[in-house]
């Protein structure tokens, strides 16, 4: 899963509403891809992605350090370096726990495991 | 052949075996693509634009193999096991969940640019676990995807109801959730080529009164459906001969000097010289 999904998620168990993202990551691996760089593509994604969740996660993946908030304008080496984040980082195992009800959706093999329990739906 | 929602579950019937031998099956490859071609269409997303797109059960990824040849982003949800795994194998680069979408999505709202949907939704209406309610699944995937999707953003699916009443079911649950837009048939008049697609809309990008209207069905004027999926297993009739006259002879003239050329090479010494009589149709002696 790549890092820009991950920045989309939010806890689906029934009633979790508060403190339902971002996802927190643990025990990550992660593994580089190559994608094809579209700037368009990056720009349309800006207004939806969480800069905080984002700068928080590469933080703590060690990967780079964003500004702690997203830039007015942003130069092409920025869009690069955003690109090579969101869409070349690949996380392939560990887990993500909900920090409002303490959920965990384990990841093995790059897929995410998001099945819920019965009291969970 | 009963219905495979009838069978089992989703993640029972597409098994390992069942997984792969569903991929590798020409014809469903076939129909497949040409169903998801055919909801891209209905999806009118701006072109040469690359978007950000979800596919609704996506399994082996033969539906978003055609959203990644356009040149989008995606990302596939599915809930059966084996599928993603054969999914993995064919080298795709969305990103795979493992997700039961009667549970609804976790995704932030307005995440995605368009959905589709190919050959899925129907599951919804069977209740594979003692505490499922279909009324209740399915209002929870449409309110979850409702808030997934952009606004102005449209979700198609491409389904196989069982009978009008789960066609009622599906599309009521939709509207309910704030969903417009309808049901589109392709072919309605032919039952091997007919095809439904629920194209919804999330709500107006701009101006409410400047809404979307439905997109037509082909084969509504009776036109004829393309031969591409209708003749998978038909044999193409060869041309009828007429007569042993006009039969085309396997052995001609140019047979016979290959023929001849190959002897030599393999170093055959009374290979006859080549001349303007070699291979000549000869008088009928009889």
């Amino acid at each position: 899963m790549r890092l820009i999904t991950h920045n989309m998620l939010q806890c689906h168990v029934k009633g979790c509403t508060k403190d339902n993202f971002p996802l927190k990551l643990e025990e990550i691996e992660i593994e580089e891809l190559e994608a094809e760089f579209n700037a368009d593509f990056i720009k349309s994604m800006l207004n939806r992605l969480d800069w905080k969740a984002l700068a928080q996660t590469t933080f703590s993946l060690g990967i780079a350090q964003l500004p702690e908030e997203m830039p007015e304008e942003l130069s092409d080496e920025m869009l690069e370096q955003l690109h090579h984040i969101l869409l070349e980082i690949d996380i392939t195992s560990g887990r993500m726990v909900c920090q409002g009800c303490n959920h965990v959706y384990p990841i093995r093999n790059g897929i995410p495991n998001m099945l819920l329990t019965e009291s969970e739906v | 052949m009963s219905r495979p929602e009838h069978q089992a579950p989703a993640e029972i019937v597409y098994n390992d075996t069942e997984a792969k031998k569903y991929t590798v099956n020409t014809r469903i490859q076939a129909i497949q693509a040409d169903m998801s071609y055919r909801a891209l269409e209905l999806l009118n997303l701006p072109e040469d634009k690359c978007c950000y797109l979800l596919d609704i059960g996506c399994g082996s990824g033969l539906s978003s193999e055609v959203l990644e040849d356009e040149g989008h982003v995606w990302v596939g949800v599915d809930i059966s096991p084996s599928m993603l795994e054969v999914a993995q194998e064919r080298d795709i680069q969305g990103d795979m969940f493992l997700q039961d979408i009667g549970d609804g999505f976790g995704f932030r709202p307005g995440t995605f640019d368009g959905a589709i949907s190919i050959s899925v939704i129907q599951w919804l209406c069977n209740a594979d676990k003692k505490y499922h309610n279909p009324k209740k699944r399915l209002a929870r995937f449409f309110s979850t995807l409702y808030s997934s999707l952009a606004r102005g953003a449209r979700a198609v699916f491409q389904f196989y109801p069982e009978n009008p009443d789960q066609v009622e079911l599906i599309v009521g649950s939709a509207m309910k959730c704030g969903f417009t837009g309808g049901l589109v048939v392709d072919y309605p008049n032919s039952s091997k080529a007919k095809k439904f697609y629920l194209c919804l809309f999330a709500g107006f990008a701009d101006d409410p009164s400047n809404s979307p209207s439905l997109p037509k069905g082909l084969g509504a004027e009776g036109e004829e459906p393309r031969s591409s999926v209708d003749y998978a297993h038909e044999r193409i009739k060869e041309r009828r001969r007429r007569g042993k006259k006009s039969r085309a002879p396997i052995k001609d003239r140019n047979w016979v000097l290959h023929k001849k050329e190959v002897s030599r090479k393999k170093g055959k010494t009374n290979v006859p010289k080549d001349s303007k009589y070699t291979g000549r149709k000869r008088r009928v002696r009889f």
